[in-house]
């Protein structure tokens, strides 16, 4: 017995370390991979930007169309926002404060996080799906063999339209959740009107308040982008690859809103208390 | 067979010269090995071998898309493999290539599909591409579907659509991957029809990559018949006919076993059965 495990063991552990030896180096390298890439579309802006339509079409399919789902979204999280915290904050009389309270939720947080996280499931994913659909039909080849940079002609375009539309929808997000917060906490229970906005126009400040949190949903459409744009890219070209890098992107995209958020928060908002 | 010399004018490259190419997707199996080749301008040239058999890749090193381990490609007269990415794309902007399901982009209307790379290689007048994409899609008989949608087309129409897509810039070689490929017996017809007349009245150079063997010899002036990697016969059609050799005779006739064997390599089948029992 004692024979069997001591041929065994080695031989397992030897398996199991090559398999993690394996997954690492493939992480490196596709980190390595995604890195260039990066670059590459990055050297590529000029002419994303030189055929404006190219960007402006790619900010309506990813801005636009997320319009809908963006607004309801925002609009039922500041109702939400507005009950939970009405309910809360009323324990310690101070009902009145619901307004700041919504108003900084929103602003700093919510407003860029839930937005980013619609925004990768909603417009991220279906990038994604475009391109690697586009990689499978051999689209992307032919442009290629037509002497065109799929790079600046697709991916360029598709990066900085998911870029420039994240921070607006963001900012539409906050809007819709103070809207429903009005709603429910002003309409509903009876805050008083101009306490809600009083409060708020007090407390929130444009620096740093609102600007961190352009910046943060604009740092959350950089990465959003890139690995939508990324994972199509480098999609296996079968209907299972470009599934499998579809699902990539959302939970891909997701976790990195949420990594970036802390780190963001923390350096954002280290000076405060 | 004889070598193809061809009908290149003295002191002009050929279209396509290959010597001695190596390529393998790993480093352990080489897919084509050893690979001369001359296509001549003005010539319709077809490259046949079974599937797998590495003509695709063929096509990836005339185009650049993949580089030769060993071995040269000239393209024009250019070394592909000694060219940067500027130098490739001005090579590209003389080749057109029909991709086997067509590739035609799905956002595009068909008129825009051929339209494209005029749009992005040329600055010229709406009304003068419009001219231009009007005559090509004439040419392939599809001047009526222009405002269509890829998706609307059938099998035969999309392949006909990516040929005036691929000549659009009057190329000086065209390459076809399986043009043939899906097709029913009046599309096929119609698609290597046009191919011929397309290659004598743009006078550029067809290579096309194919496994339907009667509907090439109809149009090609010369055949290369790969297998394992490697070049194993090649003629004119009339010398294909009368070939005696055994790769050349099989794939003509269809012959299910020869050079090509139908059993894929394995332990005799006495011993599998064996096996089974015990």
């Amino acid at each position: 017995m004692q024979t069997i495990w001591a041929a065994v063991l080695p031989s397992a552990l030897a398996n199991g370390l090559r398999r993690i030896g394996n997954g690492s180096l493939h992480a490196i390298a596709r980190v390595g991979f995604a890195t260039r890439f990066f670059v590459a579309v990055l050297r590529q802006t000029p002419a994303a930007f030189r055929r404006l339509q190219l960007t402006l079409r790619e900010v309506y399919f990813a801005g636009v169309l997320s319009l809908v789902v963006i607004m309801v979204s925002g609009l039922f999280v500041g109702m939400v926002l507005g009950l939970q915290g009405y309910d809360t904050l009323n324990r310690y009389g101070a009902g009145d404060s619901l307004g700041i309270f919504v108003g900084l939720s929103l602003v700093r947080e919510l407003g860029p996080v839930v937005s980013g996280l619609l925004f990768a499931s909603r417009a991220g994913s279906a990038i994604t799906a475009e391109i690697g659909l586009m990689k499978t039909t051999e689209q992307l080849s032919a442009m290629e063999m037509m002497a065109v940079d799929p790079l600046a002609r697709i991916i360029a375009p598709r990066f900085w339209g998911g870029v420039i539309s994240m921070p607006l929808l963001a900012a539409l997000f906050s809007v819709m959740g103070v809207f429903g917060a009005y709603l429910v906490g002003v309409r509903l229970i009876g805050v008083d009107n101009g306490t809600f906005w009083g409060n708020m126009q007090a407390g929130i400040d444009f620096w740093p308040d609102v600007t961190n949190g352009i910046i943060k949903s604009f740092v959350f459409g950089i990465a959003v982008s890139l690995i939508a744009v990324f994972e199509g890219f480098d999609a296996k070209p079968t209907a299972e690859g470009v599934s499998s890098a579809t699902t990539r992107t959302v939970v891909g995209g997701s976790l990195a809103i949420l990594a970036l958020d802390f780190v963001l928060t923390v350096f954002m908002f280290r000076g405060v208390g | 067979m004889p070598q193809f010399a061809g009908a290149t004018m003295p002191g002009t490259p050929n279209a396509v010269a290959m010597a001695g190419v190596t390529y393998g997707y790993d480093r352990a199996r080489a897919v084509l090995t050893g690979i001369d080749m001359v296509i001549p301008r003005g010539k319709v040239v077809a490259i046949m071998g079974g599937s797998g058999c590495g003509k695709t890749t063929l096509l990836r090193l005339i185009g650049g898309q993949i580089r030769a381990q060993a071995g040269r490609v000239d393209v024009d007269g250019q070394d592909v493999s000694a060219l940067d990415r500027d130098g490739l794309y001005a090579l590209r902007r003389k080749i057109g290539m029909l991709f086997q399901f067509g590739a035609l982009f799905t956002d595009l209307t068909v008129f825009e599909n051929v339209a494209f790379p005029i749009r992005e290689h040329t600055d010229l007048p709406d009304a003068l591409i419009h001219d231009l994409v009007v005559m090509k899609l004439h040419a392939v008989g599809l001047r009526g579907a222009a405002s269509l949608r890829p998706a609307e087309l059938s099998g035969g129409m999309a392949r006909r659509v990516a040929l005036a897509r691929a000549v659009a810039l009057d190329p000086m070689l065209v390459l076809y991957d399986e043009p043939f490929a899906g097709l029913d017996p009046i599309s096929l017809g119609v698609v290597g029809q046009l191919i011929r007349q397309l290659n004598d009245a743009l006078g550029s150079t067809s290579v096309v990559v194919t496994h339907d063997v009667y509907e090439s010899l109809k149009i090609v002036d010369y055949m290369y018949f790969v297998s394992g990697g490697r070049i194993v016969a090649q003629g004119t059609p009339a010398e294909v006919r009368v070939s005696t050799d055994p790769f050349v005779r099989q794939f003509v006739d269809g012959e299910p076993d020869g050079p090509v064997p139908f059993h894929y390599p394995a332990r005799s089948y006495a011993d599998d059965l064996g096996s089974r029992a015990a």
